[in-house]
């Protein structure tokens, strides 16, 4: 096989041309190009990929780059120095000794469960300063797809892909297709960064991305906070996009600005210029353009099996009898109807639940905290409910804030950072099944627990049913109309 | 890895759309080592093809006796979506699986799928419906060709699509780390020029912590 050298393309680049310009170190005649990688993080889970690496009798090419975080298997409960030793599950621990000899036997920087820093990778990662805007960042989980929130390029790998990053620093990677999703306008009161991802899902389907990576713009995106673009970001892979990501710009610069990896003084104002140029060229070229309106967009729930089962809440379940044109969406509808335990054409807001979740990666930031603590400020939730924050650091600023007592004042448990109740990995799941109202990212059947059944939303809206004890509309319940 | 140049075995139809990794292989087992002789295939589909109390569901197609030894899936739309948990993908290798066909896969899946020398086979909806139909009675065997992309099932033919990139890959049966080790210099040279041009991109081994 004979190769060709790079060579940047021609014309006006796209945000993604230019990240992926600046990472390829060689293309294939077949089309196949050799990335460079700057941030590999890793959990428990990639001892499949230290397995590969030691049989191999490999070692890792940079360790300096490479970052092990317990997040999917750290219990929630009953951490912390107050509270003395804790007696964890033989199974966990093994999990937790398993990263740990990894991480020591190879050299990688480690954060277990007991350190400062712990957290969920996707939100240690920026919240640390170790991601920054135009780099490419892999972990062998889906939702890496969060770190393009600062205008990185990330996505999520398998375990033959961390191997293979472990031992080279590099992956093979095609050239995707690119997608433009613009949101123009301004959000409504009420309606969150949430709410606009479920809505995009809805709208380009669970596969619709498939192929592509998905460029955010718009006012309505730049409007959001960096944790807002964060949890649209992390929710580009329940719409098939490997990566989500959004130019970096001035709010981007003033969060990475003073964090502890973030380069400092004049370093970091030439980086900052040179982030600043990766921003689409206006008259970049995408294979597909997508546009909505922030205005039209509404808190949005999860009724069914996949995400884009996703509606108003104002909205009733769908009736399969009405999906004559679809057979495989009828038949789809149906299962999920069962499998969730609903009614054809039953409003959403008649859901009750039996238990509320808030954290995860895509809502575990001390933004997602502040927004269910002001609805639960003063009210009591009907239902019993965990809340785990996305980091310890997050934790601490969250105490500081006194958020942790509106949440056990209303009645719902305050934990340790991790995964916890998103994978259902660590013990924290639910019973057959129960109904849980979740800021998480996925409803899939047995995702938090086998047999349970999970209804996505925002932290204001999860907030807001456990106050009612049903799915609804938090607008209403805030005006008293609850 | 096995080259993958033909493939002869009974297809399971699966008539699902949007069959997601966490149903492929539930969260719970990932901590399970792989050693065991059969591998993860006791896992594969574990909780969609039992009964909440835990008996085998006969009506699942994976557990009917015709589609015993079942080497092909055949599915609807995004298949492997999700969680890129490989160990999805190990547990159908595990099981005997060698490819998964459908209108579209989950991108890591499908990337999974090709590192463990498993063919994803894209074919359009209109001939996932004709070849569902085909495979309803069970024990129908069909015959893949990678070479010319070309699924056969007694006289009907189909067409699928792959990556050209992944389809040399699986016929030659190359692991990507041995095609990657004739980079080596092109990689330290790339890397010591990179790091003038974006000297921003190491990791501080001395963080601040305020």
């Amino acid at each position: 096989m004979t190769f060709k050298s790079v060579h940047g393309l021609q014309g006006p680049q796209s945000l993604f041309d230019n990240l992926w310009n600046s990472h390829v170190i060689a293309e294939r005649e077949d089309g196949a190009c050799l990335v460079w990688v700057d941030r590999h993080y890793l959990q428990e889970g990639s001892f499949h990929a230290f397995n590969k690496i030691r049989t191999r009798g490999e070692r890792v090419a940079r360790p300096d780059l490479t970052v092990a975080i317990a997040d999917h298997y750290v219990p929630t409960r009953g951490r912390g120095a107050a509270q003395g030793p804790l007696a964890l599950n033989a199974e966990l621990a093994r999990m937790m000794d398993q990263l740990t000899t990894n991480a020591r036997e190879f050299g990688v920087r480690l954060y277990d469960m007991n350190h400062p820093w712990q957290g969920i990778c996707h939100v240690v990662g920026p919240e640390l300063g170790m991601t920054l805007p135009g780099t490419l960042v892999v972990e062998g989980d889906s939702h890496t797809s969060t770190h393009g929130a600062l205008g990185a390029w990330a996505f999520g790998i398998g375990a033959s892909e961390v191997a293979h990053v472990l031992m080279t620093q590099t992956l093979w990677q095609k050239r995707p297709k690119r997608m433009r999703i613009s949101v123009e306008g301004r959000l409504a009161d009420g309606v969150t960064a949430k709410d606009m991802a479920l809505t995009i899902v809805a709208l380009v389907g669970a596969d619709g991305a498939v192929g592509h990576i998905i460029e955010y713009a718009g006012s309505a995106v730049r409007s959001l906070s960096i944790e807002g673009r964060m949890t649209l970001c992390n929710m580009s892979i329940e719409c098939g996009a490997r990566c989500g990501m959004i130019a970096p710009d001035e709010s981007t610069l003033k969060y990475v600005q003073g964090r502890p990896f973030a380069p400092k003084g004049v370093e970091f104002d030439r980086a900052a210029e040179q982030w600043l140029a990766l921003a689409s060229h206006r008259d970049a070229p995408f294979d597909r353009e997508i546009s909505l309106q922030a205005s039209d967009i509404v808190p949005t729930v999860t009724w069914g099996t996949t995400p884009e089962d996703a509606l108003p809440v104002t909205a009733t379940v769908p009736d399969p009898t009405r999906l004559t044109d679809l057979l495989s969406k009828a038949e789809h509808v149906r299962d999920a109807i069962d499998y969730m335990g609903l009614s054809a054409g039953m409003r959403i807001t008649d859901i009750s639940i039996d238990r509320v979740f808030i954290g995860s990666c895509t809502n575990g930031r001390i933004e997602d905290l502040r927004a269910a603590a002001a609805v639960l400020s003063g009210r009591k939730s009907k239902v019993p409910g965990l809340v785990s924050p996305g980091s310890t650091l997050v934790k601490i600023q969250a105490e500081q804030e006194g958020l942790d007592r509106v949440f056990t004042a209303a009645g719902l448990e305050w934990g340790g950072s991790g995964c916890s109740m998103c994978v259902a990995m660590n013990g924290d799941q639910l019973e057959a099944g129960q109904r849980c109202a979740s800021t998480t990212n996925r409803n899939f059947k047995g995702r938090q627990g086998k047999g349970s059944r999970t209804h996505l939303m925002s932290p204001a809206m999860v907030a807001a049913a456990a106050v009612a004890g049903r799915l609804v509309d938090v607008r209403q319940l805030m005006l008293g109309n609850v | 890895m096995d080259p993958f140049v033909r493939l002869r075995s009974v297809a399971c139809a699966l008539p699902q759309i949007n069959i997601d990794t966490d149903q492929v292989f539930p969260a719970r087992f990932m901590k399970e080592p792989r050693t065991a002789p059969d591998g993860y295939s006791p896992y594969l589909f574990h909780d969609v093809r039992r009964s909440p109390q835990g008996a085998l569901d006969p009506q699942f197609p994976l557990n009917k006796s015709s589609n015993q030894g079942a080497g092909i899936i055949v599915a609807r739309r995004n298949f492997g979506s999700g969680s890129s948990r490989e160990a999805a993908v190990y547990a159908l290798v595990d099981a005997g699986v060698r490819c998964v066909i459908a209108p579209s896969h989950g991108d890591i899946f499908a990337a999974n799928a090709v590192n463990n020398g498993l063919l994803p086979a894209c074919i359009d909806e209109s001939h996932t419906e004709a070849l569902l139909a085909l495979l309803e009675r069970g024990g129908v065997e069909v015959e893949i060709d990678l070479d010319s992309c070309r699924i056969c099932v007694g006289t009907q033919e189909f067409n699928f699509e792959i990556d050209p990139v992944w389809r040399i890959r699986l016929l030659n049966g190359w692991d990507d780390i041995d095609m990657t080790r004739r980079f080596t210099d092109d990689i330290n040279a790339w890397s010591m020029h990179d790091a003038k041009l974006r000297p921003w991109a190491q990791l501080s081994a001395n963080p601040t912590s305020g």
